[in-house]
């Protein structure tokens, strides 16, 4: 059995929150690039040049990108190999320590008092155990500006792949520019009510852009983007072409009389860290 | 009409000033800012209800919807960009009622809203959504004015010099995220077929 340290796993989850609200990953920003050149309106293009001089602000002078620095959402591949203790303690912990010295805004309230927990923690964690003998660890601090814009419906199978992509562009229409677009777009198809909340959510972790390797769930996610990118919402809802930057599904089989479609969306700032041990 | 970029700088004194501004102009503001959010609205609200004198003179003020990080050494706020402005929807007509004549944050606005901006001659203003550490650099001061025990959601008092903003719903009842959304779409639509 691999020993994994419970010191080293608030160590490097409390890192790995700071630099995910404060370094926007690689990846985000060469989409932004490529994203600015596309976009046909002035004001659109006006609004990545923004971003990217947000991006390059944040890290030089060591402020988060954005001042919603989210509820900590945390998945776990914890390989059946590994011996830890004190797993979700470390996590809480290492989330506590990272919000508190890489001064992000604690957000984390009680549902029923609204009284603010002071360190923002919970995380919500999800763990899978998976074969080997590694533990990866994905931050992902989520903002809810996007978060409350995301909606579940349970179609009936009549409704088909036409049903499903009604209801991803309403949610996406309804939503507007209240998420932060361009967003990106995460669809969990299948399953039962609470695997396609946790598949949509699981589909925004994927590196942004990158599409599914099954080439039917690639195509359904290629024809969505290019949808969404006509209804004209354009960045921050200022109007324009890139409403969506990408669009990533993930599916489960699921019952002979059920079709349940999540859709979870992410605002521009897509951060997140990974983490290995 | 085309957008156009103005300056404006709030308190204002004679409200007149915004008759000037239209739908999809571009602006940038001076002068002091009102930051607050949910809480602190409830908390107002909560004040007016009761009959009791409010923290300060809401006459002319824009409150600009807003919940930053903590202050880093050496800086007078952390990011400070905009939150999702419906969620004050449900308080705003009371307090254009009480004489604020602009608000800023990001996102749509309910019909009741919009309404009410019309009666009261106010309008509403979109800022840069997830720029918080760019915005955070036209903030030169901050003064607490009540609250603080909410942490981020206390109500501030924010010195500006040229924050940017684009007009969302003018005096005219002009919204321009529904107009610039239909323009596209139907530009989108063309370049499809």
């Amino acid at each position: 059995m691999k020993q994994v340290r419970t010191e080293e796993i608030v160590a490097k989850v409390a890192q790995a929150v700071e630099e995910a609200c404060k370094i926007l990953p690689n990846r985000v920003w060469e989409v932004f690039q490529k994203a600015q050149k596309e976009e046909p309106s002035p004001l659109g293009k006006k609004v990545f040049d923004i971003l990217l001089e947000n991006a390059r602000l944040a890290q030089e002078e060591n402020l988060p990108i954005c001042q919603d620095t989210g509820i900590a959402v945390i998945f776990v591949e914890l390989g059946e190999e590994v011996k830890v203790k004190g797993l979700y303690e470390a996590i809480n912990q290492g989330v506590a320590k990272g919000y508190e010295k890489g001064l992000l805004r604690k957000s984390v309230a009680d549902p029923i008092t609204r009284q603010n927990t002071g360190t923002n923690t919970p995380a919500v964690i999800h763990l899978e155990i998976v074969p080997g003998d590694k533990l990866k660890i994905t931050v992902f601090p989520k903002g809810c500006g996007s978060e409350n814009m995301s909606a579940l419906k349970m179609l009936p199978p009549s409704a088909g792949l036409l049903g499903v992509k009604e209801f991803v562009k309403e949610v996406v229409k309804n939503a507007g520019p209240n998420p932060c677009p361009p967003i990106t777009v995460g669809v969990g198809l299948g399953g039962t009510f609470e695997k396609a909340a946790y598949l949509a959510k699981k589909a925004l972790t994927r590196p942004l852009g990158e599409p599914h390797p099954e080439k039917k769930i690639a195509e359904l996610e290629k024809e969505l983007l290019a949808e969404i990118n006509t209804l004209g919402i354009g960045p921050l809802g200022f109007g324009g072409k890139i409403t969506a930057l990408a669009v990533h599904v993930e599916t489960f089989p699921t019952h002979i009389a059920s079709l349940p479609v999540a859709v979870n969306i992410q605002c521009h700032a897509a951060r997140i860290k990974k983490l290995e041990f | 009409m085309r957008a156009m970029e103005k300056k404006i700088s709030f308190p204002l004194k004679d409200k007149r000033v915004l008759e000037e501004l239209h739908a999809g102009d571009f602006i940038f503001i001076s002068g002091t800012l009102l930051a607050a959010r949910d809480q602190t609205h409830r908390k107002l609200l909560e004040l007016l209800e009761k009959e009791r004198p409010l923290p300060v003179s809401l006459s002319g003020q824009c409150i600009y919807y807003v919940g930053p990080t903590p202050a880093p050494p050496g800086k007078p706020i952390g990011s400070a960009g905009p939150t999702t402005s419906y969620r004050m929807d449900a308080y705003t007509p009371a307090l254009l009622a009480q004489g604020v004549c602009a608000t800023m944050g990001k996102g749509k606005r309910s019909q009741t809203v919009k309404e009410a901006l019309l009666k009261h001659k106010a309008i509403y203003l979109a800022t840069f959504g997830g720029a918080g550490a760019y915005l955070s650099r036209c903030i030169k001061e901050v003064r607490p004015l009540a609250f603080e025990e909410l942490g981020p959601e206390a109500l501030l008092e924010l010195k500006v010099e040229d924050f940017p903003a684009v007009v969302i719903n003018d005096l005219y009842g002009r919204d321009f995220y529904e107009e610039s959304q239909e323009e596209w779409a139907k530009i989108l639509a063309g370049e499809r077929t």
